[in-house]
């Protein structure tokens, strides 16, 4: 994984008029139908979620408590383009900790779900769903690794059967996700 | 089904950075009088995935289950994500009918189904539910009564609660007593349920080394003399990426990080040869001296 690219710019409170023509109404609904999303207007805003997130303490933007509301409202774009959305460490604290049972975390997956669709997808993502298709793993493990084992005595890698997986991301959709390719708003 | 034997789920991250662990969990896993099944045709837990793709993660987790349940055995694995979530798909499929079915629906396309026979336990279970804490004490040769170390829990071990149903996310205590039947010393310290960062290092790398540093930082005030993880990722957060950190924040520690079933092997009366410490990053051998 590529450890340089910093995500810190972009603040989502950067833009402080809110136009109606920037709201979608229907943005909650898409949210809900996503599994995981569903609970995302039971949220009523105490902060438990982002006093709580460990990322939100080395952060200067990362607000999970934020990033609810603007979904809430129908801030489809910004939420969807923003940095913010992809530093969620899905460590699960809020979602043991909200007292609305909203599963916070789950929410901020389903909003990267939907920002993949319409064309946001780190680079690392892309990168993993390809070595998943090509080899099984989220890796592509070096042939010099998996002969390391055998000297070590250690049994052999079991290999996947790829065509089955290939089956599976064609049926998911998942397979044009991927290939989606160097749209305008994929991110690298 | 039998709690002896296993099938020994891989995954990804310890393949490919991590034999270390691997190698240390086979040695006392077996000692211990297990079997390990290896789990032919697995693909990745889809945990990585699923911020991409919430169906293509249900999907590759339910193609685990299902080779599983060809094989009749339950799951191990080395690894807090997948075991979590494995774990959750499992009871998720198991419960609710639609997701079943739509679930199935995909996987027919490669033959699969999933039915739901068999169960998923992280190797911290495996050793504080099967074996026991009773056999492991039974285990330990050489107690390692010289050695303060502090724990680092993973948090898909424990989180969400209400998906995993193992130990207290707020005052986790299995690892704690695992540590202690080695006969080490198991420190508490500031902050110690928190996340080391490591999901989100492909898009950013600041804020999990801060994450990373500042519980190194209260593992230090506390003088533990070594960290034991249970997971790959958190692993490589606190050795693989010490010297980094140690180069960003200008401090130094020098803290040899451990996987769980290394610390158990030496207190069994394995050699940090056959445990495999010299692949740590950071040097073990201070502490292995004082054993």
């Amino acid at each position: 994984m590529s450890e340089t690219t910093q995500t810190q710019s972009k603040a989502p409170e950067a833009n402080a008029t809110l136009r109606i023509s920037d709201i979608d109404m229907q943005f909650k609904n898409e949210v809900k139908k996503i599994p995981g999303g569903e609970r995302i207007m039971m949220c009523f805003q105490c902060g438990t979620c982002t006093a709580d997130c460990p990322i939100a303490r080395f952060s200067d933007s990362y607000r999970p408590r934020q990033i609810l509301r603007m979904a809430q409202l129908g801030l489809k774009e910004k939420v969807l383009s923003s940095d913010q959305l992809w530093l969620c460490a899905a460590c699960y604290t809020c979602v043991d900790h909200c007292p609305q049972d909203v599963e916070i975390s789950s929410v901020i997956r389903a909003l990267k779900n939907i920002a993949v669709r319409e064309g946001y997808m780190p680079y690392a993502f892309k990168e993993m769903g390809g070595a998943v298709l090509e080899t099984g793993l989220a890796y592509k493990i070096p042939e010099l690794r998996l002969r390391k084992r055998q000297e070590i005595g250690l049994p052999p890698l079991p290999k996947a059967n790829i065509g089955s997986i290939a089956k599976l991301f064609n049926r998911t959709g998942f397979l044009k996700l991927i290939e989606k390719g160097e749209g305008a708003n994929v991110k690298q | 089904m039998s709690n002896n034997k296993y099938l020994l789920y891989l995954g990804c991250a310890i393949p490919y950075r991590l034999l270390s662990y691997e190698i240390s969990a086979r040695k006392v896993v077996e000692k211990l009088g297990l079997e390990l099944v290896e789990m032919p045709d697995y693909n990745c837990c889809g945990l990585p995935l699923d911020p991409a793709d919430h169906e293509i993660m249900l999907t590759l987790a339910a193609r685990n289950l299902c080779i599983a349940e060809q094989k009749g055995l339950n799951i191990m694995t080395l690894c807090p994500g997948c075991a979590g979530t494995l774990r959750k798909v499992n009871k998720l499929l198991k419960e609710d009918k639609h997701e079943r079915e739509r679930v199935n629906s995909y996987l027919k396309e490669a033959g699969f189904e999933f039915k739901g026979t068999i169960e998923v336990k992280h190797l911290m279970q495996v050793l504080a539910e099967d074996v026991g804490f009773e056999r492991l004490k039974e285990s330990v040769k050489r107690p390692l009564v010289n050695l303060s170390v502090a724990e680092h829990n993973g948090c898909h071990v424990v989180r969400p609660q209400k998906h995993i149903g193992f130990d207290d996310p707020e005052n986790p205590r299995i690892l704690k007593s695992l540590i202690e039947v080695t006969g080490a010393k198991c420190l508490d310290y500031l902050d110690e349920t928190e996340c080391c960062g490591a999901p989100i290092v492909g898009v950013n790398d600041r804020i999990p080394l801060s994450l990373a540093r500042d519980k190194l930082s209260h593992m230090k005030a506390v003088s533990a003399q070594a960290i034991i993880t249970v997971c790959p990722f958190c692993h490589m957060m606190f050795d693989t990426n010490q010297a980094r950190i140690e180069r960003m924040f200008n401090e130094t520690y020098g803290m040899p990080v451990l996987h769980y079933p290394q610390l158990l092997g030496l207190a069994m009366g394995f050699s940090p040869g056959e445990l495999a410490l010299k692949d740590l990053r950071v040097d073990s051998s201070k502490l292995v001296n004082l054993i």
